[in-house]
């Protein structure tokens, strides 16, 4: 494969979509299609053929507004319709060329205004089981450049000077990695790619592994020339079946086309990628938990240093970044580093992919430039907490983050404001809540996932949540004392700092940050036998005045 | 690089000290008669940094690093001692006293456990938090050993010595977080582990009273994991 | 000066604590031109009374009539020592809690009986669902852990609480001591 086949797979794709006079596209992403998305694309077809207009139906990827599904696009003209089904199937049809369907028209303007696209750049243009509809979208050109025209530490210097920073979570600049692992010794290194989402109510990697597979294998093999590795896994949980299906597939026809193997586009470099999978423990995110669970072993993290980029995978140099991570790179390479630079806040730059979920009108897939205000996302994107109720707070970041109140939301999201909040940007899990969320009970809510998530090798993380959760029930129930919301605070503290891995180092956050901006309701709930939003049972507190 | 022993000079505890490269701060601070409370840590066996009571402070930096395995470097200040290490400690070993059942006063290793002498040494009187009381199982159905996991911290020394020492690996850790056990084999009972020799050297360097011989019922019988160090040496010669 | 009013209490425990009390043999002579003993099962006492200066407390608070004499207790006591392991951790009483009161009861008064199946339920009090170390129910000011303390230990926790002296008690004993 040469950049020029690749321009052919390209122009051809066009040509055989100009044979259309139409293009609708379907999102079948799980929301969509557990709504009936795959019936209304047979019916879309079906119509379209008794019809007799020249319609491609396309399949594609998640396009964002999860709440409004099933979605269907119509293009050139853009038209979005919402909350489709398979009996609409042929208004929209015979409204192809004429003005669209009015009762199923959708105006996202204030949702889609303010976002920027690049991680997402193909959700719902692409078929994400073809290859050609990626190429058409300038896919594997990034590779392609980079192995002709880039040494390596050329592509590091773009990387680093993008100013791109991991996805997953902490924000470790990835030019810095990948220099790390380029720079480390030995013939054998390898690339990984963390797909093990596991935060309750994220789900943008699946989205992006799902909807774009070929973007993330794109990006894992710029990763391998650049740091010098030949081997790459992707590491799925194995609750993303389709996840693992699309990137199975993805990884067939890449070989097939040459863009992964050996001697890839007649240079020297060769790369290939495996899928591997996880069963199902939140804790493999952990990168050096992930390597153990990749080699075979059960999944439990190791005190770092040393840093799998020195002894990784096999004791192996090892670069792991996160799905969305990979998915910026192709987009860097060949927009440069400076165009991403561009983008974003002072210390963050790029854009950042947030699951939008809890309680908000628009619930979905955002992609935003960093910096931006959370109250642009949450009133703007999100259409704001359902009518008749008042914002609370939005959990960002996971098990690992934090509750962040109304009073901030005039903040700009970067890694590092949310951290001062007392949260963390994380893998972009953004959770809303309002009057009808009980803070203590959600923190109870993520100290227990952390509790039956933690792999129990070490002590405070272990005996720690276990304990915190006891004590967060007692006053969930109403049992609790001012001495328990004491030791709670300083067990908070303990797992916080001794804790081996970020599991157990972050755990305490969503108690923290509850406690530090919602600690009226600890104390009603104390003092008062109380739930001021009336979630807790408070059973405890009845038995006793029983 | 040269073969020659590169020396490294630190601060522990406001001494100076010297050092060879890749030598943990463990070691170094033992070498100089610096007590740090360990757990997990046995000489012997790889080091797992597990049971967190080995932490220390690294001037320069907010975080705590495990002492068993992080290693020195020139010019460090390491701090052993500080009073939010020794609050740290005391909450770990009150987490592990209220994790299962430990009752000293019928233990068979009352005076000579680990986990009870660092009580002692720590200055702990009583434990705050609630006790967990979970429901565990005894094992007794070796000849020889038995396996109470009520006393059981889940150091895993057992589970290395028979790994990397004996070579038999009939010791895992399954489940996780608070319900992790230690298991013999596929879960099966110890007295019928194919593995099992029988060769004792968990029992050896089990910190507590979760493993012990059956024909030294009652206290008064210590544990002997001092073995190890000179059996790696004889290896090693070999 | 006034002598001092000690009580002791006893709870869920075998009674070795007072029995290892007992056992400062003479220097109960020396404790005595200190205190006196104004409630105890070793005297006549019935009530616990008030104004008490320091209340030694043996045993688990396992029945609701432990929890109701500990409240008193309190109460009515200017300082509390947990004495042994039984009122500082739980100890021998605890080891119940895993399985429940129920099973225990049954064990002891139905599947082990060969006469009288029947589980005691006039005059003695009702089992709690948990048995607890004292300081979960209330404050405690004095722990004295072992199982039992020494009668040395007693006699020089006595001497530098009576004197009001500074104690080291890790240095002294420890958890089944």
């Amino acid at each position: 494969m040469t950049i020029e086949e690749l321009e052919q797979i390209a122009k051809n794709v066009r040509l055989e979509n100009s044979k259309f006079d139409y293009e609708v596209n379907v999102c079948m992403d799980l929301a969509c299609a557990s709504q009936g998305a795959g019936q209304l694309r047979d019916a879309l077809a079906k119509a379209a053929e008794s019809a007799g207009k020249k319609v491609l139906i396309r399949r594609t990827g998640c396009m964002g507004p999860c709440s409004s599904g099933p979605l269907v696009r119509v293009d050139p003209e853009e038209t979005l319709y919402r909350k489709v089904n398979a009996s609409h199937g042929e208004a929209i049809i015979s409204a192809l060329g004429g003005l669209p369907v009015p009762e199923l028209q959708c105006d996202l303007n204030e949702h889609f205004g303010s976002q920027v696209r690049v991680v997402l750049e193909n959700a719902g243009y692409i078929d994400p089981e073809k290859i050609d509809d990626y190429i058409a979208r300038d896919g594997y050109k990034a590779l392609l450049t980079v192995l002709t025209e880039m040494t390596p530490s050329g592509v590091i210097h773009r990387v680093t000077e993008s100013g791109l920073r991991g996805r997953g979570g902490a924000g470790y600049p990835t030019g810095l990695k990948w220099d790390t692992v380029a720079k480390a010794g030995g013939d054998l290194k390898y690339v990984v790619c963390n797909g093990d989402e596991g935060d309750p109510g994220a789900f943008m990697d699946r989205s992006v592994m799902e909807g774009d597979p070929h973007r993330v294998i794109e990006g894992m093999a710029i990763a391998g020339y650049a740091v010098g590795a030949g081997k790459g896994f992707i590491y799925v949980r194995a609750e993303y079946p389709v996840a693992v299906a699309r990137l199975s597939a993805a990884l067939r026809d890449a070989r097939r086309h040459g863009l992964l193997g050996n001697s890839i586009c007649g240079t020297p470099f060769s790369f290939d990628v495996e899928v591997r999978l996880g069963a199902g423990a939140f804790v493999c995110g952990e990168e050096t938990a992930l390597i153990a669970s990749i080699e075979g072993r059960r999944g439990s993290p190791k005190p770092r240093p040393p840093y799998p980029a020195v002894a990784g995978l096999w004791g192996k140099p090892t670069l792991i970044n996160n799905v969305e991570t990979f998915a910026n790179i192709a987009p860097i390479i060949r927009n440069g580093g400076r165009w991403f630079f561009n983008m974003g806040s002072e210390r963050s730059k790029g854009t950042k992919v947030f699951a939008l979920t809890g309680r908000i009108t628009n619930s979905g897939l955002i992609e935003v430039p960093l910096g931006i205000k959370l109250r642009k996302i949450i009133e703007d994107i999100g259409g704001g907490v359902p009518a008749g109720h008042t914002f609370k707070a939005v959990q960002t970041g996971g098990p690992s983050g934090g509750c962040i109140p109304a009073g901030m939301l005039d903040v700009g999201v970067s890694y590092d404001a949310l951290m001062r909040m007392g949260s963390i940007m994380g893998s972009g899990g953004m959770i809303v809540m309002d009057d009808t969320s009980c803070m203590v009970n959600v923190a109870r809510f993520f100290v227990e996932f952390c509790m039956t998530e933690s792999c129990g090798k070490c002590v405070p993380c272990r005996a720690g949540t276990a304990q915190m959760y006891t004590l967060l029930t007692r006053i969930a129930t109403g049992a609790g004392t001012m001495d328990d919301l004491e030791m709670l605070e300083e067990l908070c503290a303990t797992v916080k700092e001794a804790s081996l891995c970020g599991l157990g180092q972050t755990a305490p956050n969503p108690v923290l940050s509850t406690l530090k901006y919602f600690r009226n309701e600890y104390l009603e709930h104390i003092l008062h036998k109380r739930c001021p939003a009336g979630v807790c049972t408070m059973e405890a507190a009845a038995e006793v005045s029983a | 690089m040269s073969d020659a022993v590169e020396v490294k000079t630190l601060i522990i505890d406001e001494r100076p000290v010297s050092a060879r490269r890749g030598q943990t701060i463990l070691e170094v601070a033992r070498e100089y008669g610096i007590h740090i409370p360990t757990l997990c840590h046995l000489d012997g066996l790889s080091d797992v940094g597990a049971c967190r009571l080995c932490l220390v402070e690294i001037k320069g930096s907010s975080k705590l690093v495990p002492a068993c395995v992080a290693t020195v470097s020139e010019g460090m200040e390491v701090s052993t001692n500080t009073e939010r290490l020794l609050k740290i400690r005391r909450t770990i070993l009150e987490l592990l006293f209220a994790e299962r059942n430990h009752i000293c006063s019928v233990c068979v290793a009352s005076g000579h456990c680990e986990l009870q002498s660092l009580a002692q040494e720590l200055g702990l009187t009583h434990i705050r938090l609630p006790y967990r009381n979970p429901q565990l199982p005894v094992d007794a159905s070796h000849e020889r050993f038995t396996a109470d996991h009520n006393r059981c911290i889940l150091c895993t020394r057992c589970v290395r010595v028979c790994a990397e020492v004996e070579g038999a690996h009939v010791w895992d850790v399954m489940g996780r977080g608070i319900d992790c056990l230690i298991i013999s084999d596929l879960h099966e009972d110890w007295g019928a582990s194919t593995s099992c020799t029988s060769c004792g050297k968990c029992v050896e360097v089990c910190p507590t009273g979760a493993l012990f011989n059956k024909s030294k019922i009652g206290s008064g019988h210590p544990k002997d994991p001092y073995f190890l160090p000179f059996l790696n040496q004889m290896r090693d010669a070999r | 000066m006034s002598k001092l009013k000690l009580a002791t209490v006893w709870l869920d425990g075998c009674s070795g604590c007072h029995m290892s009390f007992l056992d400062m043999d003479e220097r109960l002579l020396e404790l005595a031109e200190l205190v006196d003993v104004v409630y105890s099962p070793l005297v006549d006492a019935k009530e616990f009374p008030a104004g008490v200066d320091i209340a030694l407390v043996e045993g688990a608070v396992s029945s609701a009539d432990d929890e109701k004499k500990i409240r008193k207790v309190r109460a009515h006591s200017k300082m509390l020592v947990a004495m042994g392991d039984c009122a500082v951790t739980g100890n021998v009483p605890s080891m119940r809690n895993p399985i429940g009161p129920e099973a225990i009861l049954n064990r002891a008064y139905m599947e082990n009986a060969s006469a009288q199946q029947q589980i005691p339920c006039v005059v003695v009090p009702k089992l709690l669902k948990v048995v607890r170390p004292v300081h979960e129910l209330v404050t405690v000011d004095v722990f004295l852990p072992g199982c039992p303390p020494s009668a040395a230990t007693f006699h020089t926790v006595l001497m530098a609480l009576v004197n009001g002296e500074p104690l080291d008690i890790p240095a002294l004993t420890r958890f089944g001591a």
